[in-house]
């Protein structure tokens, strides 16, 4: 049976929207991105016979109307703005460094990562992407964008270089950052309660 | 022979670049020894898997 498209485009709206956020940084860039996803899915002649396939469509629809958003607004910024420190990023990447390790850049014992206990199941629960979805909100914003280039949209650090106009070695410190933040923010909001 | 925080930046490098085979071996020996940075690395492959799923806007 086909969907109903209009209804569904409604219900999937908000998470279109969050998605494009999350990415984007800016409501109203995010905005015109879902904007023109539901212009090209209300036009688009595919049929579906589920919700999450036709998500799935949609944000990969919505993925590209975010990397031209991105192409074009790498045209417009510099490129000293995103290899820039004005975001803090590097103070607080310092920061998170002494609290894990210690002067010889071991582990501190209270920081040593353990087992993350069945994240298959985590990925299950609906509250685990509110968590996910808080932590990249977290991130510092230019070290979030790099992240989400690089595992959302599927860019090489190569073509992120390009984009933003970091260097290579750059590039890999702020995806560390990333990561480091993340694993790090996931680990207290939510596996260290879930831990067996 | 590599500290964690060395380590844990290779982890990272690794998903983004191919190690040279002194940093693989680098890293293997220190991963073998450090149940910490095993259990980092698990970690990131959780994390890996966890923006599939979200990018592709499963969950």
């Amino acid at each position: 049976m086909e969907l109903d498209r209009q209804s569904e485009l409604n219900a999937l709206r908000p998470d279109l929207l969050r998605f494009a956020r999350l990415q984007l940084r800016d409501a109203g860039a995010a905005e015109d991105a879902v904007q023109e996803t539901l212009l090209a899915a209300l036009t688009g002649g595919h049929r579906f016979e589920s919700r999450s396939s036709y998500k799935t469509w949609l944000i990969s629809i919505l993925r590209n109307k975010i990397i031209d958003i991105i192409r074009a607004q790498s045209r417009e910024i510099t490129a000293t703005s995103l290899a820039g420190d004005e975001d803090g990023s590097e103070a607080g990447d310092e920061l998170l460094s002494e609290s894990l390790f210690d002067r010889r850049g071991h582990w501190k014992e209270t920081a040593r990562p353990g087992r993350w206990a069945d994240p298959e199941a985590s990925f299950e629960q609906q509250q685990f992407w509110r968590v996910f979805e808080a932590c990249l909100d977290h991130l510092p914003e230019k070290t979030a964008r790099v992240f989400m280039m690089r595992e959302f949209l599927g860019f090489e650090t190569g073509e992120i270089c390009k984009e933003t106009g970091i260097s290579a070695s750059n590039c890999w410190v702020v995806l560390h950052r990333a990561r480091m933040g993340l694993r790090t923010c996931l680990e207290e909001s939510w596996f260290a309660g879930a831990k067996t | 022979m590599l500290s964690c925080k060395q380590a844990t930046e290779l982890m990272s490098q690794e998903q983004d670049r191919p190690l040279s085979l002194a940093e693989r071996a680098g890293l293997r020996l220190h991963v073998w020894i450090c149940t910490g940075c095993g259990n980092y690395r698990r970690q990131m492959a959780v994390l890996r898997a966890a923006c599939r799923r979200f990018g592709s806007g499963t969950p």
